[in-house]
């Protein structure tokens, strides 16, 4: 049985007492909390009669009163002068661009009335698609944040003080200007890569001689740029194609999940990874990292090792395709097997290959570059006629910053989108060298660690407020426009500085369009002449460029601008491959050593602030809330002397409960205290900590005002380790670690939902599907019809004792395709942000009170030192023959004819028995009252700190309640919810198809999952309808399953089982293998 | 409600009747009917001043019918340089007539027959109103019945054991004092059980009507009359709560909207209209509240200057209704659905809202009311072979066998799932 090859942890893998005792408890908590009322709890207390009576009384009155009070009177005000293209309760759709740093990713944003509330992936866009990740989903609660900054501000001695116009603020601005004298004036951004900002930037430059622009990244990509220089001669990073790629060798590059640009990696990653009866193909490819990353959890093959061993892995596979360079030693026998057979298999496909490196070290791209030179990557999988532009950062010139800041030679430092005093090393050295410089500006939206150190702050807009471009990838222009007013006194960061720039009219830079037909002349745009104003310089730049009006709102209404180049080599030299090895042969490394890597929710640390993406678990830890120091089971061992695999009482008491031991990491004298995770497929000398926690103001007790409830007390700042090597920035370090007395509780959701081993993934390789396609879902077939009396051949029909009921019109269904899930979670938020998902906080999810509708397990599996990983989104399953409905004593759960597992709020009475019934544990229980929605007015606040954290407080703040969908209805507490197949949407698709009296048009709906997904791994739709893609894509009876199937409960919810390409023995045959052995 | 119902039905037969004679001379004048009511209707009536001049008689006034033509093509063209337009521009100013630059000549002819040969059809209506008793008073009538009823029978019985007390005095059997009634056991049980039954219905009836509103009727900011607007004005539903047929609100009409009209009617003429205290309305002064809320100056007939520069005339502030009809948040309720594709009027939920002064809440908006309707109603299924029908049903492969094979005679809108909770909750 594949029961026991799939585990969640280690103590399910283990099958431990304590670890079966925590799966079968699933609600875990007594059935009423008397002990908490009495200490001697409820047979042992006396409850006096008075008491008795004076409760039952006041309950009885409270009842009457709450019941009889008279209906309000609720009023209805309609406009003075409707805007013509609103209709109150019609949502309308603007395509925008999704900008964090340097990402930006083509957008649609749903406005409800006003207001924006849900993002979509733009499918006009050819670099997205139509796909999103987890961060682009959640930014439109950041719009609603209170902790943005509501007005300009000046500093005020140790506070701020309010700035009432923009008028008296540029005349303090420009006088402040004026009297730097001869210092220079320093812009410091986040990569920009905006034409339209880049020029104005320039004309603001220009009118300040020897001011300069420095671009920094808080995660950097300064080695690549640099490689790039001094191989091809750009200081640029050329784009990639994945898609072309038949062989793909990444060297901790983890380019699903946070690396460059994941949401377009992943969709080109995708295309050949769906495999199809007709096309049964699959590209390969190897990870090799030091950590358990995204992409390696979704690599054919993976092998790890010590992060210093970066360059010495890509020398190896150089030397094995016949690089000229000494080939080095490495010890680890796997890891060299590993890179003969990536090096065998990117030379088979020669021409279709591609390596990707992660590392920022110049000297290891420079030999990823040889590399791909050798495999012909340079001009089919790597194109340079296209840059990718997201990130320009080049380290040397922030370390520069820093030095003159810090000896008191900048005149004015102007900063934007970008938070040095968090995200630099040395960050606290830089908060106090802001003071040093004459001027110091903030146009950052929130008073974050950076800005509470500037002098003068005017905030810039929200992205969702603004209007602006983005060109991610050269000839690639996406628009942004502002899908509302502005909800505070905040002013575009360009309009700053068109205002500081006196007419300095300077030639407009060329996006780099086809400007054949556009302009044969550069066209001149001066701030003046275009207004006064970004909106008004904007809209003359790009009129300039794309012609009349009507191509300008063309470009406007499909949100972007692109242009087809042919991909094209880059010349290739190869002088700096020579010192690039040898620096890289004299790298030291150590016993233990650090990686600092991204993860999908919080990225850099930007968006800490975000509750949906704090609550989001870790696809890989399932972690929430935190960071912490993530080692494999033999490190455990002997760091903190707990051995999970063989020692049960130790693993029970380490997995069990949330407090996890805390251990110490230096570097250089700096240190960080973190909890531990003990994760398999790390490598044993390796500890990896996330960045983008840890966010504190300088003065702690502004820190829930400041950065925000839910971004303080979240983890601990790891920037600190970043260290500096004279090039560019390293994230991987030698440091010693140690362990402290204390514990730290981390909130994790990985066994909240077990299958109780229950076989429900179904996997092999792809030769082995080659060889016998039937042979991957033989066991669950024969299985059901083995539960089929004689002589009965129709499962759904005749495998029970309920009646079948008919489906007659549409019959709605979805398919997941378990190859292409990548586990990157946008479509958790995407659910949460669609569905009015309450977010319980770091105490409630410890206590398995999480309320996402839809889940992403995460199955380990095959060997326990460097295992596969498997997942499965899980959401309810909507089963035709649903053990939750028999079981609901008010049927407030119960069928539709069109197959929807129907959850009723106002009808439910909490009893929790459909939970306790449904064998796939998706069903959710409002414990408490998270949404604050209950009649009884500020019954949260005698929870609050204990039960309830702050940022629930933050969800139900009135600014933040904008982002509600007003079409789905906040749950209170004591009601069971879960996944609706967005019910709402099928209404509504419904409804559109019956006025247009056209039955095709429910082809269109999308869950929000779907929309969401960058690999297209979720379909949706009518399965009575067969030409949907949902039923086209169950025709593939080799790979379609139901999870659970045997139970008779028919789910709604399809997968299509997991297909490795590779040599390895995983899944089924991998089974079969160790039972014919014994 | 019965009676509204029949009042309904005959002014239809009459207007069918109407219909039906004159059809044979009347094609163009059918024709016309429809296009003065979808564009000419707001603004003009056939034959009386409304926010235009009336139509009828346009021959006697207008210099031709050519002249006809251009003005409705393009009245603003036409003011600047024809003489007559000017004069009734002047008449009727500030408001410019709208341009109808689409409307066909023949159609505009069309629409000239029917003003022309327009009778008003007030004698027809007059005639219908004499209506028919309520049938509610029947069931008072059987209440009373059986009062008197159980009272003869109390009565009987009481008789009925003081003779046989008597005979059997006279027969020497000894039967002790007769129990007085009130406290004879029977007597008691039955009587608690009577009490119980109809207490209990109250109780519960009253408890089940907890948060309902039905013939709720606020006061509004301005008494406005439905009557006046959608009764003796005919002014379609649709022009002021248009999003009906689009969104799932109906929409409260902004203050521009109101305006539209309201430029030129400044004052109320029509029959007086009692309030529901007994008092005469002044209704040209709640006109007058409107002006206040749009910023409007009747005087100089234009809008209050912008000078504190929000964007509206000074003082102009939009109006705080009293929402009337009030669903609870976990219902949702879509008016497009209804009257776009379930193809309902206005009146099946809001009652007949033409000839309320004052619109209060006429259903009690209870989930069994709305049950109840999705049971009887029919939605328009395919039919796949004459075509008709809303093409969206055509998947509804099983019931279009059963209609073939005469199990179903029609599709009811539960049928097809109207009845499922997340048809209305989620």
């Amino acid at each position: 049985m594949s029961n026991k090859k799939y585990w969640q942890n280690f103590g399910e893998l283990k099958q431990s007492d304590a670890y079966l005792q925590s799966a079968e408890n699933e609600f875990k908590e007594d059935l009423l909390p008397v002990e908490e009322l009495s200490k001697e709890g409820l047979f042992e207390g006396k409850t006096p009669r008075r008491d008795f009576l004076k409760y039952l009384g006041f309950s009885t009155a409270a009842a009457t009163i709450a019941a009889s009070c008279e209906m309000p009177v609720r009023n209805a005000i309609p406009y003075l002068q409707k805007p013509e293209n609103v209709t109150p309760g019609v949502a309308n759709y603007y395509a925008s661009t999704y900008i964090n740093g340097g990402d930006a990713i083509s957008v649609v944003v749903k406005q409800r009335d006003g207001r924006p509330i849900k993002i979509e992936g733009n499918e006009l866009s050819s670099i997205t698609k139509g796909g999103t990740n987890a961060q682009a989903q959640a930014s439109v609660l950041d719009l609603y944040d209170t902790t943005r900054l509501r007005h300009p501000l000046q500093k005020d001695g140790n506070d701020f003080k309010e700035v009432t116009t923009f008028d008296a603020f540029d005349s303090m601005v420009t006088t402040a200007l004026a009297g730097i004298g001869t210092k220079p004036v320093v812009l410091l951004t986040s990569t920009i890569n905006s034409p339209s900002t880049q020029q104005i930037i320039n004309s603001f430059l220009a009118k300040y001689p020897g001011s300069r622009h420095v671009q920094y990244d808080a995660v950097s990509y300064g080695g690549m740029l640099l490689a790039n220089e001094a191989c091809y001669g750009k200081k640029a990073i050329p784009s990639y194609h994945f898609n072309n790629a038949k062989t793909i060798v990444s060297l901790s590059a983890d380019f699903l999940g946070t690396w460059l640009s994941p949401v377009e990696f992943s969709k080109q990653y995708s295309t050949n990874r769906k495999v199809t009866s007709e096309k049964p193909e699959l590209s390969r490819h190897f990870q090799f990292e030091s950590m358990l990353s995204l992409t390696g959890s979704n690599a054919d093959d993976r092998y790890t090792h010590k992060p210093s061993e970066t360059g010495k892995v890509a020398m190896a596979l150089l030397a094995k395709l016949g690089g000229a360079v000494a080939a080095p030693s490495i010890a680890d026998a796997k890891l060299k097997e590993g890179i003969d057979k990536a090096a065998a298999a990117l030379m088979s496909t020669k021409g279709a290959s591609l390596v990707v490196c992660g590392s920022n070290d110049l000297n290891v791209q420079v030999v990823v570059n040889a590399i791909n030179e050798l495999i012909g990557a340079n001009g089919t999988t790597i194109n340079w006629a296209i840059t990718n532009n997201t990130r320009k950062g080049v380290d040397a010139e922030m370390v520069q910053l820093a030095a003159d800041l810090n000896a008191g030679s900048i005149g004015a430092l102007l900063i934007y989108n970008c938070n040095p005093v968090y995200t630099y090393a040395e960050g606290k050295k830089f908060g106090e060298a802001i003071s040093k410089a004459g001027v110091s500006i903030s146009f950052n939206g929130t008073m974050d660690e950076t800005t509470e150190q500037c002098k003068y702050v005017i905030p810039s807009h929200h992205w969702l407020e603004s209007w602006g471009d983005a060109e991610p990838k050269s000839g690639y222009v996406s628009f942004m426009q502002p899908t509302i007013n502005p909800l505070f006194k905040t002013r575009a960061f360009q309009t700053s500085l068109i205002k500081w720039t006196s007419n300095a009219g300077s030639a407009a830079a060329m996006p780099s369009l086809d400007s054949t037909v556009k302009a044969n002349s550069t066209p001149v745009i001066s701030a003046s002449a275009a207004g006064n104003d970004y909106e008004s310089f904007f809209k003359s730049y790009w009129t300039a460029f794309l012609g009349g009006g009507e191509s300008y709102n063309k470009a406007i209404q499909d949100g972007i601008v692109e242009k087809e180049i042919a991909p094209a080599a880059a010349v290739f030299n190869n002088s700096s491959l020579l010192t690039a090895t040898q620096k890289l042969a004299a790298s030291k490394s150590g016993e233990t050593e650090l990686v600092l890597y991204q993860k999908v929710s919080l990225g850099n640390g930007n968006q800490a602030n975000n509750p949906w993406l704090q609550e989001l678990p870790d696809p890989i830890s399932k972690v929430t809330w935190d960071n912490y120091a993530m080692v494999s089971p033999e490190m455990a061992k002997s760091l903190i002397g707990i051995d999970i695999m063989h020692n049960q009482r130790e693993a029970d008491a380490y997995e069990v409960t949330p407090e996890k031991p805390v251990v110490k990491i230096t570097m250089n004298g700096k240190t960080i205290e973190l909890p531990v995770l003990i994760l398999p497929g790390l490598n044993n000398n390796t500890v990896a900590v996330a960045l983008g926690y840890g966010r504190a103001s300088a003065d702690e007790k502004n820190s829930l005002d400041r950065v925000g409830k839910s971004a303080t007390g979240a983890g601990k700042n790891a920037y600190p380790l970043v260290s500096f090597d004279g090039a560019s920035f390293s994230y991987a370090a030698v440091v010693t670690v140690e362990k402290t007395n204390s514990t730290y509780p981390l909130a994790q959701t990985q066994v909240h939902g077990s299958s109780e081993a229950r076989p429900v993934i179904y996997e092999t390789s792809l030769s082995s599907y080659l060889k016998n396609p039937e042979a991957l879902l033989e066991e669950p077939n024969s299985e059901r019809i083995s539960l089929l009396a004689e002589g009965k051949n129709d499962f759904v029909t005749e495998g029970t004792i309920y009646p079948n009921f008919e489906k007659p019109g549409i019959k709605w269904g979805m398919s997941i395709d378990l190859n292409t899930c990548t586990g990157c979670s946008a479509c958790v938020v995407a659910c949460t942000a669609e569905n009015n998902v309450s977010v319980v906080g770091k105490t409630q999810v410890q206590k398995a009170h999480e309320m996402h509708w839809l889940r992403i397990d995460r199955y380990f599996t095959g060997d326990v030192k460097n295992p596969d990983v498997v997942f499965q989104p899980m959401m309810c399953q909507h089963c035709d023959n649903a053990p939750c409905e028999n079981v609901c004593p008010v049927a407030a759960t119960n069928h539709s004819s069109e197959g929807l597992n129907q959850m009723t709020y106002n009808r439910c009475i909490g009893t929790r028995y459909c939970a306790n019934n449904c064998p796939f544990k998706v069903r959710r229980f409002n414990w408490l009252d998270f949404t604050g929605s209950d009649s009884f007015k500020d019954n949260q606040e005698p929870l609050r700190g204990t039960q309830l954290d702050e940022a629930v407080f933050q969800m139900n703040d009135d600014l933040t309640r904008m982002v509600l969908n007003p079409d789905v209805t906040v749950r209170s507490r004591g009601v069971i919810e879960k996944c609706s197949f967005c019910v709402q949407r099928l209404q509504e698709s419904k409804l559109e198809a019956k006025k247009h009296q056209d039955p095709s048009m429910v082809r269109n709906v999308k869950t929000a999952c779907m929309q969401a997904c960058p690999t297209n791994a979720i379909s949706f739709g009518n399965v009575n309808d067969k030409e949907s893609e949902v039923s086209k894509l169950r025709k593939d009876k080799t790979r379609n399953f139901y999870v659970l199937e045997q139970l008779h409960v028919l789910p709604n919810v399809s997968y299509l089982a997991k297909i490795r390409n590779t040599d390895r023995h995983v899944g089924i045959a991998e089974e079969k293998e160790e039972t014919t052995h014994g | 409600m019965s009676r509204y119902r029949i009042n309904i039905t005959k002014v239809l037969l009459s207007l069918l009747f109407l219909f039906i004679l004159s059809s044979n001379n009347s094609v163009f004048a059918a024709d016309g009917e429809a296009l003065f009511k979808a564009n000419c209707s707001n603004c003009h009536k056939p034959d009386a001043d409304y926010t235009g001049p009336a139509l009828k008689g346009w021959s006697t006034r207008e210099p031709s019918k050519d002249w006809v033509y251009k003005w409705i093509a393009n009245p603003s063209q036409m003011i600047a340089t024809d003489e007559y337009a000017k004069g009734l521009f002047a008449k009727y100013k500030p408001t410019v007539m709208t341009a109808f630059p689409n409307l066909k000549k023949e159609e505009i002819d069309a629409i000239l027959k029917y003003v022309d040969d327009y009778t008003p059809p007030a004698a027809t209506a007059a005639s219908s109103t004499g209506g028919t008793e309520s049938e509610g008073d029947n069931s008072m009538l059987y209440g009373i019945l059986t009062l008197i009823l159980a009272l003869i029978a109390m009565i009987l019985l009481q008789v009925n054991s003081n003779l046989r007390k008597l005979s059997d005095d006279k027969e020497g059997v000894h039967r002790g004092e007769p129990v007085p009634f009130y406290r004879n056991k029977t007597y008691i049980m039955a009587g608690i059980l009577v009490m119980a039954t109809v207490g209990g219905y109250y109780v519960i009836n009253g408890a089940i009507g907890l948060g309902r509103q039905q013939k709720y009727q606020p006061v509004q900011p301005i008494y406005y009359s439905h009557k006046v607007h959608a009764g003796t004005n005919q002014i379609s539903c649709l022009y002021c709560h248009g999003s009906a047929q689009d969104s799932k609100h109906a929409g409260i009409p902004s203050v521009n909207v109101c305006m539209n009209c309201h430029m030129a009617i400044k004052e109320y003429k029509g029959d007086p209209i009692v309030k529901e205290d007994g008092k005469v309305l002044d209704a040209t002064a709640e006109i007058q509240k409107l002006y206040s809320y749009a910023g409007w100056n009747p005087e100089t007939k234009q809008y209050n200057p912008d000078n504190n520069n929000d964007g509206v005339p000074d003082g102009a502030r939009p109006i705080s209704w009293v929402k009337i009809h009030n669903l609870p948040d976990h219902v949702y309720f879509n008016h497009s659905q209804h009257i776009k594709v379930g193809k309902q009027q206005c009146q099946t939920c809001h009652g007949n809202i033409q000839e309320m002064p004052e619109v209060y809440q006429f259903s009690n908006l209870s989930m069994g009311w709305c049950i109840n309707c999705h049971r009887e109603s029919k939605v328009d299924f395919y039919n796949k072979e004459s075509g008709e029908g809303n093409k969206f049903y055509s998947i509804y492969e099983k019931f279009h066998q059963d209609i073939k094979d005469h199990k179903l005679d029609s599709v009811t809108v539960e049928k097809i799932g109207g009845t499922e909770c997340q048809k209305c909750h989620y």
